[in-house]
């Protein structure tokens, strides 16, 4: 699956940014790790591709990535989709460094809307693409009063959003960018990753970095941080839960995609995270296979 | 015996914007379970003392005392922004002229209610959920439309939820910026008796800023008149309205019309 080192694309500084642009990021970086889930304005910088894209996911993996690395690039959990294939391009091109579809082998994840499936690893580095960094945003327009709100631990209102979906639908209805309390101190948006993952990123050993381009934000949750989901005592955090297993793979533990398969009301739950999926084929787990046809429910 | 020292202590109070003056030298004091009215013409100053007054614009000079539950005085404006800002969600509240500024137009009514006690550490939704019927309640607001979002409320309704909004966290103090303001005659009523009710109800301290004697008359203990940003006359409200002894107030309550 490892797409060896290569020679990167000449006339190109290592990884496209030059040396002092990386040099900034880092810095804010560093803070960033050091006050965790504290959103550190940076310098972001035009990317060849347009905002929204993962430009600063990528900015990110541009100013740590260094020629011995080995890296993965995952969009909604998939490695094969168009996002993720341009973007592993991009770096195998501008640094010429391994790429893998290995969540295993991966020293740097750059990541959208998904956290693997498999445990990540001490030494591994997560990167997530961030489109709204500000989770009070919602709550508060003026970013001058979100920034004091932040700095008065003022969070009580993120509840009101909590309280209005369990007014409305009878449970804490937001599925994704569920806001979480780090370290017991900020509160961050997690990216616009599913709920399912939340508790993935509690006391992981792996370092987790948070790129916003368009907003010019970068945040961090360093390894073995406490990571909460936000939450009331009688409606606790829960993730969401299937019916079914994954059609290919019989994985009952994994974030499940609903794929069409016909006109007919035919469709298939999968493993969103290809990587995980795979490996368990490899390894001989085989699912049920066949899609799920509303019709058949219907007739029972 | 020993008399409670008073809630609010202003003193030479002065507000000015470059070379004009919103508010000049106001001095007063408020009392436990006293109701002040403030009145005025447009751009008399009342709601620049008002704003001084409830920690949202920082005077020019003078200092503004507040004695809290512990029977501490606090400095508004020397104390910390985190404390000032902790002061405005507990122990005061704001019924603000127009309900857009001081309501959530786009959260349900129940959410609108919570969110103070959600501020201040709340977590437990069926708590929160039965005070908010509560005050919904006390309110004389339909329970069914404790889901509906503010913007589908009539004005008298946006009113009485911010008034449910600012007095779910039992505020000592609140102020209130022309709460009839904007209100036809029968709703001005009965939202008046419902404010009236409460704040006996409740033992509350009020500032009550308003161009329309009427309410003062109603709800107020003592008032003060300001007249290009002074305080020109102060005393009991009857005293004030019934004797007024300034021109301007003479002026004042003369031009209410007597149907």
């Amino acid at each position: 699956m490892t797409n060896a080192m290569r020679e990167p694309l000449a006339g190109y500084n290592f990884a496209y940014l030059d040396e002092q642009m990386k040099r900034s990021i880092r810095r804010a970086i560093l803070k960033a790790v050091a006050v965790p889930g504290y959103q550190v304005p940076f310098g972001s910088r035009e990317m060849p591709l347009p905002y929204g894209w993962g430009t600063g996911g990528i900015q990110v993996t541009a100013s740590i990535i260094g020629a011995e690395d080995v890296l993965k690039v995952i969009d909604q959990g998939a490695d094969d989709t168009t996002n993720a294939v341009s973007i592993r391009q991009f770096f195998a091109r501008t640094t010429g460094v391994a790429t893998t579809e290995r969540t295993a082998e991966a020293t740097i994840i750059q990541t959208r809307h998904r956290i693997p499936e498999r445990p990540l690893g001490p030494g591994q580095i997560i990167v997530y693409q961030v489109p709204i960094p500000e989770p009070l945003r919602w709550v508060e327009a003026r970013e001058t009063e979100t920034r004091k709100m932040h700095a008065l631990q003022e969070y009580g209102v993120m509840h009101v959003k909590l309280y209005e979906d369990i007014a409305r639908f009878g449970c804490i209805n937001t599925s994704y960018n569920y806001p979480v309390l780090v370290n017991g101190r900020y509160l961050m948006a997690p990216s616009p990753i599913p709920k399912f993952d939340n508790p993935k990123m509690d006391r992981n050993p792996a370092l987790q970095l948070f790129g916003a381009g368009r907003e010019k934000r970068i945040y961090a949750v360093p390894p073995f941080t406490s990571v909460k989901s936000l939450d009331f005592e009688d409606y606790p955090f829960d993730v969401q839960h299937w019916d079914h297993c994954c059609a290919l793979c019989g994985a009952a533990d994994s974030y499940l995609d609903e794929v069409v398969t016909d006109d007919r009301g035919g469709r298939m739950f999968v493993c969103s995270d290809t990587d995980y999926c795979g490996e368990r084929r490899t390894a001989g787990h085989v699912g049920a296979g066949t899609p799920v046809a509303l019709a058949a429910e219907a007739a029972e | 015996m020993d008399a409670p020292p008073p809630l609010l202590q202003i003193e030479g109070l002065t507000r000015t914007y470059g070379r004009r003056i919103g508010c000049k030298d106001v001095s007063f004091s408020l009392w436990p379970g006293e109701i002040l009215g403030v009145v005025g013409e447009s751009g008399s100053g009342k709601s620049t003392l008002l704003n001084c007054l409830s920690a949202k614009l920082e005077p020019t000079a003078g200092r503004v005392l507040y004695t809290d539950r512990h029977g501490r005085a606090i400095d508004v404006w020397a104390a910390s922004e985190p404390e000032r800002r902790m002061l405005m969600r507990t122990d005061w509240g704001i019924v603000h002229q127009n309900p857009r500024d001081g309501l959530r137009m786009g959260v349900s009514a129940g959410a609108n209610i919570g969110e103070r006690l959600m501020a201040v550490g709340e977590r437990h939704y069926g708590g929160i959920r039965r005070e908010a019927e509560t005050w919904m309640r006390r309110v004389e607001m339909d329970l069914d439309r404790i889901d509906d979002a503010p913007f589908t409320f009539s004005g008298g309704m946006q009113q009485r939820l911010q008034i449910a909004r600012n007095l779910v966290s039992k505020p000592r103090l609140v102020f209130m910026d022309e709460p009839t303001g904007g209100l036809d005659v029968s709703v001005q009523a009965r939202l008046l008796d419902l404010l009236r009710g409460l704040v006996t109800d409740l033992g509350l301290s009020a500032v009550i800023v308003t161009h329309d004697l009427a309410v003062t008359r109603l709800l107020a203990h003592r008032m003060i008149v300001m007249r290009r940003g002074e305080v020109v006359e102060a005393g009991l409200t009857d005293q004030v309205l019934d004797d007024p002894q300034h021109p301007y107030t003479q002026l004042l309550v003369s031009s209410i019309l007597h149907p």
